[in-house]
């Protein structure tokens, strides 16, 4: 009983790390441990980090396509229907459905859906907006937007053990290793 | 590779370097935050933005006195309808397209010498476009009811006209604003996460952390996060391209002597960036000196943005002979009349030739290397460029326009005092706009740099 009340209140385990590569190295280890409720921060996008977790590669560019082809539907359907259904007119001759007159509003408005696919699909995979996050309370977490490189294992992960996975960490030659509590009111979830 | 004898002279490090030796992360980023962490600014910029502020007050003057009023109190009138609110338009639209060049195609292509100048230029294009918008919005006359410019179902049972470029450009104009405000933003996120970490105030802490939406710099997001950069660069690439095309088809599209050739989109998107990249360097050449960013943006990037300002300004200049060429060669006698008895020779011979002069003789300096890498020239020159990309649009609008195909319509175009209030009220707000973004956001890009800085170790350091 201790034991489940005790894992709940905890988040995981943060290790930091000096440099780029020890964290790549680290995350490395760390799958090859066979952890999957891992994630790592840093302060500049590490090449191969993600394949280093056993991240997938982000499905985001299907995302903008799709809302790329979206939006050229949606600026030619509007164009055709003023024009041909509820806006009639001959304007210099010119045939109802005079569709290479309309090429530039479809286009315009291709990039804005796309762009908008893009930078929405990006902020809500991500879940942000978040303000707050269990590994803000690591220590020295504030350098991970400017040198620091984190690793964090979580508690919710099948093969995590606190004093196990924290030695295991250790060895990793993290500069420190700190326990991360979630916060009070968090603790029921999950 | 061989280096010249010019930059022996000089030293090979200092040309080449698109960002000093001896920095690291943590001086990077320092440096960097601190401008925008540090309660107080240079004196210089501080009374930058109080003209600003100044000017601001004649915009609003004169935008009270144009809703008042209307139309009537400017200096357009038959057959001279588009006057200075047109002129002012194209040359706030062009500026800003370095911005999305320098962040978008010079990412494509991988020109790491980008990095340094892409936040300010991007933000230089936010606030151009602002001001941009201003005129056409205004231009409408009842500025209070220029939303009919967008379709949506209304009690008038009326639809735009979707053939028209005027039309076109609403929706350009509009998707251009709307996707480099998106870029510009996505941009920011990390490094507002690197203010609200580094902030020592509450306030600041609270505001960075908002604005960053909590980003923690998770090897998720960001494997998300690059692929949504990189697909938005790919996207702003065709569009600043469309942008300033589909001006160019305002004037193309009609059938007015001047206006109808074929030249005019891609004369005007080179016209753009050569006069986005002028005002590029007319804002990075103070704030480099005054913030002490000399290590950032090196004299290797003034020498770049120069050449890229050389090479387009010579497509203008080529733009400016194929008008002539197309005047004579067409034998078309409304042609060869605007362009040899009007606009080189007619009442408005000055503007055409101290075009020329600006666009044309002027940008020839930047062929000496001397000159490229030397800020004070260069700040003259970018200026002169700015004045000159003006002048373009005033000629293509004022001489084009005041001679009708009948002598009976033929008039003068001035500008009156509220024309100029506009207009100084534009270049105010972007003045005051700009030393906000100084003060609260970060003016080079953070973690590209930081990015940067580990590629170069990786190079210097390991053979991958």
């Amino acid at each position: 009983m201790m034991k489940t009340a005790e894992s709940s209140r905890i988040y995981g385990l943060v290790a930091e790390f000096d440099s780029s590569e020890a964290l790549l190295k680290a995350a490395e280890q760390v799958r090859d441990a066979g952890y999957t409720a891992t994630d790592a921060f840093s302060p500049i996008p590490v090449h191969g980090l993600t394949d280093a977790l056993g991240v997938r590669p982000s499905r985001l560019s299907s995302l903008v396509l799709m809302g790329g082809l979206t939006g050229a539907c949606v600026g030619l359907g509007l164009q055709a229907w003023v024009s041909i259904l509820a806006y009639p007119h001959i304007i210099s001759g010119k045939p109802l459905f005079s569709w290479p007159s309309f090429f530039p509003v479809v286009f315009e408005c291709t990039v804005l859906f796309a762009a908008g696919s893009a930078v929405f699909g990006m902020l809500i995979r991500n879940r942000l907006p978040q303000p707050y996050h269990p590994v803000f309370s690591t220590p020295h977490f504030e350098k991970a937007t400017t040198d620091g490189f984190f690793l964090c294992i979580q508690a919710n992960d099948p093969k995590y053990d606190g004093q196990e996975t924290m030695a295991f960490l250790k060895g990793l030659r993290a500069i420190e290793v700190t326990e991360v509590e979630r916060h009070p009111d968090d603790e029921d979830k999950s | 590779m061989a280096a010249e004898p010019a930059t022996k002279a000089l030293g090979h490090e200092e040309m080449t370097a698109v960002i000093a030796e001896g920095h690291s992360f943590e001086t990077v980023t320092d440096k960097i935050s601190k401008i925008s962490l540090t309660p107080t600014l240079p004196r210089q910029i501080i009374l930058f933005g109080l003209i600003g502020l100044m000017l601001m007050g004649a915009l609003m003057t004169s935008v009270a006195m144009l809703v008042v009023k209307g139309t009537g109190v400017w200096g357009i009138n038959q057959p001279i309808g588009w006057g200075f609110a047109i002129i002012n338009f194209v040359w706030w639209i062009g500026i800003g397209h370095a911005g999305t060049l320098i962040s978008a195609i010079l990412f494509l292509f991988r020109q790491e010498w980008r990095t340094s100048i892409n936040r300010f230029a991007e933000s230089m294009t936010i606030f151009a476009v602002m001001c941009a918008g201003l005129f056409p919005l205004l231009h409408v006359g009842r500025p209070w009811l220029a939303y009919w410019l967008f379709p949506y179902p209304n009690v008038m049972q009326m639809w735009p006209q979707f053939r028209s470029p005027l039309m076109w450009d609403v929706f350009a104009v509009s998707t251009y604003f709307s996707v480099s405000l998106l870029f510009w933003y996505t941009g920011l996120i990390p490094d507002l996460a690197t203010l609200r970490d580094r902030a020592k105030s509450k306030l600041a802490r609270i505001g960075y952390g908002m604005a960053s939406m909590g980003w923690r710099g998770s090897a998720r997001h960001w494997q998300r996060y690059e692929v949504a950069y990189l697909l938005l660069a790919g996207l702003s690439t065709p569009l600043v391209i469309s942008v300033h095309s589909i001006v160019s088809l305002d004037f193309a599209v009609s059938v007015i002597p001047g206006w109808h050739t074929t030249i005019f989109p891609p004369y005007f998107v080179a016209g753009a960036i050569f006069s986005g990249f002028a005002m590029v360097l007319t804002l990075a050449i103070p704030v480099r000196h005054l913030f002490g960013l000399k290590d950032l943006i090196t004299l290797n990037h003034l020498n770049n943005i120069s050449k890229v300002m050389l090479a387009t300004g010579l497509m203008v200049l080529y733009g400016y002979g194929m008008e002539v060429f197309f005047a004579w060669y067409s034998g078309n006698q409304y042609e060869g009349y605007m362009m040899f008895k009007n606009r080189m020779t007619g009442p408005y011979w000055w503007s055409y030739w101290a075009l020329i002069f600006c666009n044309g003789v002027v940008p020839q300096l930047l062929w000496i290397k001397k000159i490229r890498i030397t800020p004070l020239p260069l700040f003259v020159i970018s200026i002169v460029i700015n004045i000159g990309m003006w002048l373009e649009r005033f000629v293509i609008v004022v001489t084009s326009l005041h001679r009708d195909f009948l002598p009976s319509s033929w008039g003068m175009y001035a500008p009156t005092k509220w024309d100029w209030g506009l207009y100084l009220g534009t270049i105010g707000m972007f003045m005051f706009l700009m030393t906000l973004f100084i003060k609260f956001l970060p003016i080079i890009s953070q973690f590209e740099v930081r990015e940067l800085l580990h590629k170069k170790k990786h190079a210097n350091g390991h053979h991958e």
